[in-house]
């Protein structure tokens, strides 16, 4: 009971994070640098619980501010670059912040940083995150700015001409996605009671991606289930766990060649809903 | 003393561009930065050391062996997961090439472990004296290994057939298909060119540094996509000279700053915002329009 | 005169694109702009709606110059635009099309859209939902409202286009070749939409290959060819005109 508990737990973190790539990536906007931004939101929140005694909520949130700070920095220069060269730059700054990491001397540097007070029912906080992160998502959905993400992620240049004010939505869903990252980076520091710099590397914001792409892109649903599938199901088979990376590369070239838009798509929610409709 | 470092720079300068011009070339015919392509140059460094290992046998039979071994690679990784993509996401050739990435990646890490691999003495290095100055003659080889490749992929590109195959590919697919050319071979020749360049320039960075490990793949993607973008999108002559003043470049700043963090890697990344903001047809102009 | 071009020069590296346009365009008529192809029509629109820079001229709408200003913002100032290819947004459905339109006229940001606290729409939402639907039905394809963009005919396409792009409540419409593939029958619904529209008061420069179409709705026609106005004036003289016979066929070989 208390593994199935941590597990979900963990699922739940890992949800939260692939929510935060999917934002961005709304507006066509792939950042290899949400595990930065995890870190600085752990790093943040630890240091108020352990060394400045501040609750765990304001910590939390604090950690998450100051991620969507920094991402704002980061979202500035991120405005004209697309595609690959968007990804390069977000890994670079992923990396320059584990390096910073690695040397930053008051959080303990390569060494890493204990004794982060434990959250009890932390697994309660990520999942009401999550609750909260669903309304918004879904009432996004149906918005003004929902749309206008929406737009520029499929057609940036048409999107400018009907109106839209490209530089402010772009930089807003990027900003709001580190925010998202760094809270999801509080609520991970305070389970783990321990962290160090290479939790936060690329390799972890690859598989962030890996989550969404697989989970599903047309629909908010598609990253949960992403990131709650394959985060439960290494759990259950040893055999997977151990090949895990390598399969979320073939999953991801897998994907790619089946079904692009990912596993929950559109037509899987009109399913759905039709399902229900008939059970009425 | 600065004519050893003016052969360091030009040595790494060389695989630099050896790197980017498979980038350049791959991007030409297919529209595609291939994200891979760091993990095929990694995957050249490990074919190269397990060549020697095993069979002792000299620089000059090795680099061969290495390049038609990662060429293969290239080939399988066009046909597996590049040719069934589907054409109508944008975002699905490099989505594809990030699960490659993370399979040779980790794949190489369980085969060869996390921590570096001794390269071993490929070639005798006699060091050359000139006046004052000590020069490895293994790095004067690279260079002249390097500038020899290059100068046969030039003279490939602009005299043969399938040369000129590639370079109307790379104008349009559709036009060159209705010329008689095979456009899905010439993609495929492309990718072994390409994956073959970088696997000699993993060989070669495996004599260089004496060491290989398998996280270098992505140290080079970073490195040769700068050169890229430095020299022109699709340009070959540009990733040829573009690697060379990175190269130097770095060397430079090694020499000039000295400090124990790896800004070497940061002045790529801000080489390439710069050219961004400023020069995004980099510096030599790119020969393709991009989508 | 709603839009004024003076001396306006674009050059895309080495290629001269356009070369020294005078234009002025009235408010409320239909102005067509024909030439070859490559003439340079679809250069004129991108720098009016500031896709392109401008190398060289002013742009004046409205008596406000364009030249520094961003697409957005020319947009809010009342320009819309379709495309030479259609370029609906793939990922939303027709009516959410058109509604993207409505995001200059309206503001509601990240913040209002997630702390509403009712459960009620928000009037601008729901008022913004009205005012497409408004304009899909003004077009004819109110009925297509929840299909997905992409899923539709392609002159219906071009129809949505022309919803979106009115939604927005330009006093200048920029049209890009609307009637490019379509059937006599939809270019007759086209012909009579931009009679309607026109009927409103609004402003249209159309770019178009159909000859019948342009020389029946319009009361001034440019002509362009390599990037220079070669002609101006009303559909009877222009049809007359050698200079544009000569641009679109070749020297005259004798009659």
């Amino acid at each position: 009971m208390d593994y199935l508990l941590s597990v979900a737990t963990i699922a739940g973190i890992y949800i939260i994070m692939a929510l935060s790539f999917y934002l961005p990536f709304i507006t066509g906007q792939i950042s290899l640098a949400q595990a930065g931004f995890m870190a600085i939101g752990a790093y943040g929140s630890a240091v108020c619980t352990a060394k400045w005694g501040i609750p765990y909520v304001p910590a939390v949130l604090f950690g998450g501010v100051i991620a969507g700070v920094l991402g704002f920095v980061l979202g500035v220069p991120a405005l004209r670059i697309k595609g690959i060269y968007l990804l390069l730059l977000t890994l670079g700054f992923g990396e320059i912040i584990r390096v910073v990491f690695i040397n930053f001397n008051y959080v303990g540097a390569a060494e890493g940083f204990p004794g982060i007070p434990y959250q009890k029912y932390t697994g309660l906080y990520a999942y009401a995150v999550i609750f909260i992160l669903i309304i918004f998502f879904s009432r996004l959905r149906n918005s003004r700015m929902g749309r206008a993400f929406q737009a520029i992620g499929n057609d940036e240049t048409a999107a400018e001409v009907l109106g839209v004010n490209i530089t402010s939505a772009k930089l807003m869903a990027f900003s709001v996605g580190a925010f998202i990252a760094g809270i999801g980076g509080g609520i991970f520091a305070h389970y783990q009671e321990y962290i160090e710099p290479l939790m936060f590397g690329v390799m972890h914001a690859v598989e962030f991606i890996v989550f969404v792409i697989f989970g599903g892109i047309q629909i908010f649903w598609g990253p949960i289930f992403g990131a709650f599938v394959l985060t439960l199901l290494p759990e259950f088979f040893r055999a997977i766990q151990e090949w895990r990376m390598e399969i979320y590369g073939v999953l991801l070239i897998v994907m790619m060649i089946i079904r692009p838009q990912g596993v929950i798509g559109l037509d899987t929610i009109q399913a759905i809903e039709k399902l229900f409709q008939k059970a009425r | 003393m600065l004519l050893q470092q003016l052969i360091n720079g030009l040595m790494l300068g060389s695989t630099y561009s050896l790197v980017a011009i498979g980038y350049t070339l791959i991007f030409g015919v297919l529209r595609l930065l291939h994200f891979a392509h760091g993990e095929v140059l990694m995957a050249g460094s490990f074919m190269g050391l397990y060549i020697i290992l095993w069979t002792g046998l000299p620089l000059y039979i090795t680099l061969p062996l290495a390049m038609i071994a990662t060429g293969a690679l290239g080939l399988i990784v066009e046909f597996l997961a590049i040719r069934p993509l589907r054409k109508d996401f944008h975002l699905a050739p490099l989505l594809s090439t990030i699960g490659v990435t993370i399979i040779l990646q980790n794949l190489a890490v369980k085969i060869f472990g996390g921590y570096g691999t001794k390269f071993p003495e490929a070639i005798k290095t006699a060091d050359f004296r000139i006046g004052p100055f000590l020069i490895s003659s293994a790095k004067i080889l690279i260079v002249v290994i390097s500038l020899f490749l290059m100068v046969v992929l030039f003279f490939i590109i602009a005299k043969t057939k399938v040369g000129r195959a590639m370079r109307a590919v790379s104008e349009s697919h559709v036009t060159a298909g209705f010329l008689g050319v095979n456009v899905d071979r010439v993609v495929l020749v492309t990718f072994g060119i390409a994956s073959a360049l970088a696997g000699a320039a993993g060989v070669m960075v495996g004599i260089s540094f004496h060491a290989v490990t398998p996280f270098i793949g992505l140290t080079f993607a970073l490195k040769g996509l700068v050169v890229m973008l430095l020299g022109g999108l699709g340009n070959v002559v540009g990733a040829m000279i573009g690697g060379l003043i990175l190269g130097l470049a770095e060397v430079a700043s090694i020499v000039i700053l000295p400090t124990e963090i790896n800004l070497q890697d940061i002045f790529s990344f801000g080489i390439m915002i710069l050219i961004l903001i400023f020069k995004p047809t980099g510096l030599f102009g790119s020969r393709v329009t991009e989508g | 005169m709603i839009l004024e071009i003076r001396d306006l020069v674009k050059y895309y590296d080495g290629f001269c694109a356009l070369h020294e346009i005078q234009m002025k365009v009235q408010e409320g008529k239909v102005h067509a702009i024909i030439g070859p192809n490559g003439a340079g029509k679809t250069t004129l629109f991108n720098l009016i709606s500031g896709m392109h820079d401008i190398t060289r001229g002013e742009i004046w709408f409205k008596g406000k110059r364009l030249n520094d200003l961003k697409p957005h913002l020319r947009t809010e100032l009342g320009i819309g635009r379709t495309f030479q290819i259609v370029r609906l947004f793939s990922s939303l459905t027709v009516l959410e099309n058109v509604m993207v339109g409505r995001h200059c006229r309206t503001n509601a940001g990240l913040f209002k859209t997630f702390f509403k606290f009712s459960m009620k729409e928000l009037d601008e939402e729901k008022d913004s939902r009205e005012q497409a639907l408004k304009w899909l039905d003004f077009v004819g394809l109110a009925h297509k409202m929840d299909q997905m963009a992409s899923n539709i005919p392609h002159a219906e396409q071009r129809l949505v286009e022309i919803a979106r792009a009115l939604s927005l409540e330009p006093d200048l419409l920029l049209l890009d070749e609307p009637a490019a593939g379509m059937n006599p029958k939809e270019t007759m619904v086209l012909d009579a939409l931009i009679a309607k529209i026109s009927r409103m008061g609004k402003t249209i420069l159309l770019i178009e290959h159909n000859m019948d179409l342009v020389m029946g709705i319009s009361e001034i026609i440019s002509v362009l060819n390599f990037g220079e106005k070669i002609a101006e004036g009303r559909p009877s003289e222009i049809q007359d005109n050698p200079a544009v016979i000569e641009a679109y066929l070749g020297k005259k070989r004798g009659n």
